[in-house]
């Protein structure tokens, strides 16, 4: 299992260990290049972008390239964030997987679900990783941030956030840095039905690092994914502190709130169901985002993050 | 975009499905017409966009003129599960001798398609006894797993290489027009062995319509929604008097729980989006003044980025504009919080360190004046 924190941060003895090299595909376009300078002010590493018909230009100092393989060839950049719009997403993900990038931060929201499924068959092919669609990023406070969420809510710490909505990530990472549990890692699985990285995936990727005291997992109504983990926690024996949180008991059914993933279908998907998974892993649940330090707190037993 | 059984089956009929004859009317004029075409008996079946008909009287036989004169207004009045009738399908009655249950659907935990069949149809999934379930991919069924699965719920003789081809059509639907499910409960064996859909349930994947341009014609939603979708909002419509608006799917979702644990009646789910601007909040705003029913606005926005100023300015210019009248409680985190504070001053828009503060002012003030 590859370990996420040695993919964003590298080994020690590495040239670039903290630095590495990050693309942005669609770096001229409205969000992304608002984007990349948010990123840039972080201390995010971007080397290249990419946008058709503007090769040679530059943006904020970033030379942009005409193609995903002109970037990767200039740079050896494994890491690519795409902006692109969601009828553009797919052939923009392709390209970066065929020419190797080993990490793929999908940003857009709306991706028709078929163009997800082919993504993610061509990324495990290539043995790649895509995180999203329709994620805010990853940040690793202090060290990296490939993304959208704002940098002020997450403080650096030993508290890993997995989380499938943008805004409630940064909420609750918030709510945590405040409590004085930084965070050694936010990430966003991402609001869609099928996610390029599921809630298990991640967690796997992050379990055994030293960095990590503790996970919250911050979950929402639709889907099977937070009773999976649970289920997870209890076969693999995992015994660091996780708390969870869910986003959508006053939701109707049958009607999609907001994200494309958080729809109830008679008993499937409800919060329920997913809060009775939790007890049986032995995971508290907390009722809103201000409770989550407090249940972290009762399970760390006075260990700060 | 979940279509209305007679649109699932003119889909499946377009795909060489057999479907029973049957016509669509939405008035009893028309349904008196259509009634004399498809001929006594026939089963009268109310199109709505929910499960459970049979067993709420939303689908009758019909035997003769007088039952219809009586059966069809009263099923043009259904309401199921909070569900109208849309419109109403007269169909053929049909004899047969088996049901079946033949499905292909999205399984979000495998991240693929996947078929369920079984011997014992006519009843909801969730009920289904002895499933039969292969993973299929991308949606396509080859002619080996179709066979496959036609063996193991117990198929014989002609009906094997019937419900191979039916398969393989509805495969077809599910892949060509992207669908997230594709179900037809039951597939009726007839006399003969040859099979007929006789109910359909389709749901397509709404990120892929820009795609299917010929779809759009079943696409059905209320003013409000098609508004707030131009303008990138998700909106869904609730019952209670409190409009409750934020940035972010799971946010607004926090938000509406923690209302109602407080006892305040949510009256609908506006996300304006990942990023909020003074137009976007604005345009917000503007939608739910169109709603009569509702009496204070919860707003619960995590900036972060978005300055708080940006939206203040948008609750002063709506007071302005006389868009909104009514008091809003919001929490807004973010830049230029206590600049924000200044500009709604003296304004019926009350801003909170919390969103728990904001709710409550919400709940007390909502029933004050309700």
């Amino acid at each position: 299992m590859a370990d996420l924190f040695e993919i964003l941060i590298g080994k020690e003895s590495d040239s670039d260990y903290k630095k590495k090299p990050v693309i942005i595909q669609g770096i001229t376009g409205k969000f992304g290049s608002f984007h990349t300078q948010q990123m840039l002010s972080y201390g995010t590493n971007i080397v290249a972008g990419v946008t058709p018909g503007k090769g040679g230009q530059k943006f904020e100092n970033v030379p942009i390239y005409e193609t995903v393989k002109e970037a990767v060839d200039a740079t050896g950049a494994k890491i690519s964030v795409v902006f692109v719009p969601a009828k553009f997403f797919l052939n923009a993900a392709v390209e970066a997987l065929e020419v190797g990038i080993k990490l793929l931060i999908a940003i857009p929201e709306h991706v028709p679900i078929r163009d997800t499924l082919t993504v993610l068959d061509l990324a495990k092919k290539k043995d790649a990783i895509m995180v999203g669609p329709n994620t805010p990023g990853i940040i690793i406070p202090g060290v990296i941030k490939i993304g959208i969420m704002p940098a002020s809510p997450f403080k650096p710490g030993n508290i890993a956030v997995l989380s499938r909505s943008g805004t409630l990530m940064y909420e609750v990472s918030h709510n945590l840095s405040a409590a004085s549990f930084g965070q050694s890692m936010s990430l966003g699985i991402g609001g869609d039905p099928i996610n390029g990285t599921t809630i298990i995936e991640a967690f796997d990727m992050i379990r055994k690092s030293t960095n990590v005291d503790g996970v919250v997992v911050v979950g929402e109504i639709g889907g099977d994914a937070e009773e999976l983990f649970a289920q997870h926690i209890i076969d693999t024996k995992f015994n660091k502190p996780v708390v969870a949180y869910i986003a959508g008991r006053a939701a109707p059914k049958e009607k999609r709130m907001g994200h494309a993933g958080a729809i109830i279908y008679g008993t499937y998907g409800s919060a329920e169901s997913k809060v009775s998974m939790y007890t049986n892993a032995n995971v508290p649940v907390a009722k809103r985002p201000a409770e989550v330090p407090m249940l972290l707190a009762g399970k760390m037993g006075g260990k700060k993050g | 975009m979940r279509l209305l059984e007679y649109q699932a089956k003119s889909l499946f009929a377009e795909y060489g499905i057999r479907i029973p004859k049957g016509l669509t009317s939405t008035n009893i004029e028309q349904g008196r017409k259509d009634a004399k075409v498809v001929g006594f008996p026939f089963v009268i079946k109310a199109q709505m966009a929910v499960g459970g008909r049979g067993k709420a009287g939303a689908i009758q036989k019909c035997h003769n003129a007088d039952e219809f004169e009586l059966k069809y207004p009263e099923i043009m009045q259904k309401v199921v599960k909070g569900e109208k009738t849309k419109a109403i399908l007269l169909e053929q009655m049909q004899e047969y001798k088996k049901e079946l249950y033949l499905s292909l659907f999205l399984n979000r935990s495998k991240r693929c398609y996947t078929i369920i069949s079984s011997s014992e149809g006519g009843v909801e999934i969730e009920s289904v006894k002895n499933q039969v379930i292969r993973e299929i991919g991308l949606g396509d069924v080859d002619k080996n797993t179709a066979e496959e699965v036609a063996k193991a719920i117990g198929l014989k003789d002609n009906s094997v290489e019937e419900f191979v081809n039916l398969v393989q059509k509805l495969s077809k639907v599910t892949v060509e027009k992207e669908a997230e499910l594709a179900e037809i409960n039951p597939v009726a064996i007839l006399n003969d062995g040859t099979l007929l859909a006789l109910d359909g349930k389709v749901i397509i994947d709404d990120n892929a319509m820009f795609r299917h341009e010929e779809l759009r014609k079943f696409q059905e939603v209320s003013d409000l929604e098609e508004r707030a979708e131009k303008s990138g909002f998700s909106l869904v419509e609730l019952d209670g008097n409190i409009a409750v608006v934020g940035n972010g799917a799971g946010l607004v979702m926090s938000s509406l729980d923690m209302l109602s644990d407080n006892g305040g009646k949510p009256a609908c789910f506006l996300d304006v989006g990942g990023g909020a601007t003074t137009e976007t909040v604005y345009e917000a705003l503007t939608l739910i003044s169109k709603m009569k029913k509702v009496k204070g606005i919860l707003v619960n926005l995590y900036g972060g980025i978005v300055k708080t100023t940006t939206v203040a300015t948008a609750f002063i210019k709506a007071y302005e504009d006389k868009i909104i009248d009514i008091p809003v409680f919001a929490r807004m985190s973010g830049a230029e919080a206590d600049k924000s504070k200044e500009i709604l001053k003296g304004s019926r828009t009350k801003m909170f360190d919390t969103v728990e503060e904001a709710i409550n002012a919400a709940v007390i003030g909502v029933n004050k004046n309700g």
